[in-house]
């Protein structure tokens, strides 16, 4: 039993923090922010080269071959410098590609991406429908030994600097689609965070060869799913652990009634619930994250787990923020806005609070039992 | 990271399980707090002659010389099979603990022993009707005459103090220098003229705290434990100890309660005739105190990975209390939301639901927030010693 980072993990986790807290400085997030496709160039050469990429992409295919641990640790630091980078949805493709593609789809695709010459993304969720996981509604068209793709994908991330696609249909499949595709378009769509871009991408009659449909289907895909969740529920922790330091800093300073704000109950006590959501959140992600590497049958529980108090801690604790800077917190020119919105919006992402919560009482119902250590 | 446990961890573990289902007495006897007391010495004679008292006491002390984390797995096991409590729990936790770590060797001598066969019960003599949170202004005051000190005073939610023979009493020695320097730990015998105990009548009926006089109580000066005026000192490692020691087992406790409420759930019709369990807005709450819960007992192991290396509990574990208490009373107010319009009906009842267990769980509860630390002043510990904030006083 020892419920701490290794010595190695440390070292990826104080690497990571430099490196973002060098590259990701409140001016360059909002240059990024406000760019015509929100990608940066630069920072993503360096990330390659820091191996992120391929983080947890087995050696075999030229990543690192590291756990989900690790890709925890890396996701919390991106979360604490709210980097914006596609490298997320990016592995999300790699995690796919690893765990239910082909050996021939993973050297054209997998390999690259790892090497971080081209990138993925997922496009899962059909205009018009909920939006949850798992439910996609776009029919795969079988033209011979083809698939023909016809239909709008929304809420897909970074897809206007990704390379190809990974599009879910209502049989269970993932085909991968080049975005220079013929039938592929992409429109970029508002949305509150501007750190990450999310789009609709069109697909009309896109013909898809039979070697570049993944051969797994169906729940196969949870395998994907739960270990997306856990890195997404490192981010929001990182960006709870962020806005409560700040709001520490501020407390600190900040002078009322002649004495610093964090000397009142008022202030110091919702600093403490930020503490103690944000540790919440990161033992239940290193619990689903040691899961994942070490105890895959209890992983989905887990991985709910995470997610889903990740997703009211990734938002509460930035609102906390705001709410003890006062008026400055509420202004454009300070961070705080852009860490609520990312923390907002990866509560949206990949099934809500209430959704994993649902998915936590099924498994609690079915008596599911709790972890061999307990 | 490993969350697994060691070959030798889980030899223990199933030592401690297979010795468990041997010997686990069952419930305890219902009926009035002097039966449980005897059910619960002989459970804890039972505990000693197997080596399961002071299970993380040094060898040399009469315990068992177990790591934290085995110490964390026996209680965790214990409360899991539902085994009563030893009838001396807080000489066990906190009493034995100081006499090892700051005693005297004929204190060691004397006092250990009983401490583990049971036959001598502790109580802890700290807060007073004007000092609760702020403990360090109590003003029970000791005296010395001759080769004795000279007692007055009055504590307050002294537990089991009725069946006590040592009561941990801090006293105030000296009123001229600053609070925290004032202040001497004792062992005061509590049989003896000018010492009494009145049972305070709780919220459930029950009497387990006590009201406690003393008027001229006498204590050897060889019963003063750690030196004059360093009483603070003493009394912070003592709840330190009581807070680290009894984690795991009300971590054990509460998962015990989210699974009888699970069934509670499954059990009881809410309107249009299906079950809590098949309720949307039961299952949702059902199951963020499923992850609630899951947090603090892996925050706990974290915790104790820590301290394992630090060798000293942290400040951290004012989390875990704190988590703790909010899962208690959060459970049992879920479990009366469940019962809907037979949340009233309690013990005895004809039409009680499991026989008023909850009932007297959400009113037993309302203390969780309260003893060993209000949730109040454990947000102020987190506020200046876990974030740095500022103290206001």
């Amino acid at each position: 039993m020892y419920f701490d980072l290794t010595d190695e993990q440390q070292a990826i986790k104080s690497t990571a923090h430099d490196f973002l807290a060098s590259r990701f400085k409140s001016e360059r997030i909002r240059e990024i922010a406000a760019s015509e496709d929100g990608s940066d160039a630069a920072g993503w050469r360096e990330m390659a080269e820091l191996g992120w990429t391929g983080l947890a992409v087995p050696e075999e295919w030229g990543g690192q071959g590291l756990g989900i641990v690790e890709l925890a640790i890396l996701f919390e630091e991106m979360g604490y410098a709210l980097a914006t980078s596609p490298l997320f949805s990016n592995t999300i493709a790699g995690l796919a590609l690893t765990l239910c593609g082909s050996d021939d789809q993973r050297e054209r695709y997998l390999r690259p991406l790892a090497a971080g010459e081209r990138r993925g993304t997922p496009a899962l969720w059909d205009a018009g429908s909920t939006a949850t996981p798992g439910a996609f509604a776009m029919e795969a068209q079988a033209d011979g030994a083809d698939t023909i793709l016809s239909g709008e994908k929304i809420l897909v991330p970074d897809a206007a600097s990704a390379d190809f696609f990974l599009v879910a249909t209502s049989d269970g499949h993932r085909h991968l689609v080049d975005r220079a595709a013929a039938g592929v378009s992409v429109r970029a769509e508002e949305s509150i965070d501007a750190t990450r871009r999310l789009s609709t991408v069109s697909f009309d009659g896109v013909r898809v060869a039979a070697g570049d449909t993944l051969p797994a289907s169906g729940s196969e895909y949870e395998h994907v799913f739960d270990r997306l969740c856990v890195a997404l529920a490192a981010e929001s922790t990182g960006i709870a652990q962020r806005t409560l330091d700040m709001a520490v800093e501020y407390a600190k300073d900040r002078q009322q009634f002649g004495r610093p704000i964090g000397a009142y109950q008022a202030v110091s006590h919702r600093c403490a619930q930020m503490l103690l959501e944000t540790e919440n959140v990161r033992s239940l992600v290193y619990g689903a994250a040691w899961a994942a590497d070490a105890e895959p049958e209890s992983l989905p529980r887990a991985a709910s787990m995470a997610k889903a108090y990740a997703s009211d801690a990734g938002w509460r604790v930035p609102n906390a923020s705001i709410q003890v800077h006062g008026g400055i917190g509420f202004t454009w020119e300070h961070d705080l806005h852009f860490f609520l919105k990312r923390g907002r919006a990866n509560a949206a992402m990949f099934g809500d609070a209430r959704w994993h919560r649902e998915r936590v009482a099924a498994s609690v119902f079915a008596g599911a039992r709790a972890p061999a250590s307990s | 990271m490993d969350l697994t446990l060691s070959p030798s961890e889980g030899g223990f573990r199933d030592e401690v399980r297979t010795w468990l289902l041997a010997n686990n007495p069952g419930p305890e006897p219902e009926g009035g707090l002097d039966e449980v007391m005897a059910f619960r010495r002989e459970w804890q004679l039972k505990l000693h002659a197997a080596g399961w008292a002071g299970i993380s006491w040094p060898k040399e002390y009469g315990g068992r010389g177990a790591t934290m984390i085995e110490q964390a797995i026996f209680v965790g096991e214990a409360a899991r099979q539902e085994a009563p409590s030893p009838a001396n729990v807080l000489g066990l936790a906190m009493g034995g603990p100081v006499v090892i770590a700051h005693g005297t060797d004929a204190q060691k001598q004397r006092y250990l022993e009983p401490i583990l066969t049971g036959e001598e019960i502790w109580c802890q003599g700290f807060s007073e009707p004007e000092s609760g949170s702020d403990l360090a202004s109590l003003k029970t005051r000791a005296v010395k005459d001759g080769d004795e000190w000279v007692v007055s005073g009055q504590k307050v939610w002294t537990t089991f103090a009725q069946y006590a023979k040592w009561c941990m009493l801090l006293a105030r020695t000296d009123p001229d220098v600053p609070r925290h320097q004032g202040l001497t730990y004792f062992l005061m015998d509590m049989e003896q003229e000018g010492v009494e105990a009145k049972p305070l009548v709780q919220i459930t009926g029950e009497g387990e705290f006590n009201e406690v006089f003393m008027d001229e109580a006498r204590i050897p000066e060889e019963n003063v434990v750690g030196g004059v005026g360093n009483g603070w000192g003493v009394a912070i490692t003592t709840l330190m100890n009581e807070r680290a020691g009894l984690a795991f087992g009300a971590i054990a406790q509460i998962q015990n309660s989210l699974s009888r409420l699970a069934r509670l759930a499954a059990e009881v019709r809410v309107e249009g005739g299906s079950s809590a369990a098949e309720d949307a807005y039961f299952r949702q709450r059902i199951a963020q105190l499923n992850i609630e819960a899951e947090a603090m007992r892996l925050a706990a192991y974290r915790g104790l990975t820590k301290t394992m290396q630090s060798g000293i509990p942290g400040p951290e574990g004012s989390l875990g209390k704190w988590q703790w208490s909010d899962i208690s009373q959060g459970l049992n107010e879920l479990a009366l939301e469940i019962e809907g319009a037979y949340a009233p009906l309690s013990r005895g009842a004809a039409q009680a639901i499991d026989n008023g267990a909850w009932q007297y769980g959400f009113l037993r509860s309302r203390a969780n927030s309260i003893e060993g630390g209000t949730t109040d002043i454990l947000k102020n510990i987190i506020a200046e010693r876990v974030l740095g904030l500022p103290r206001l006083r």
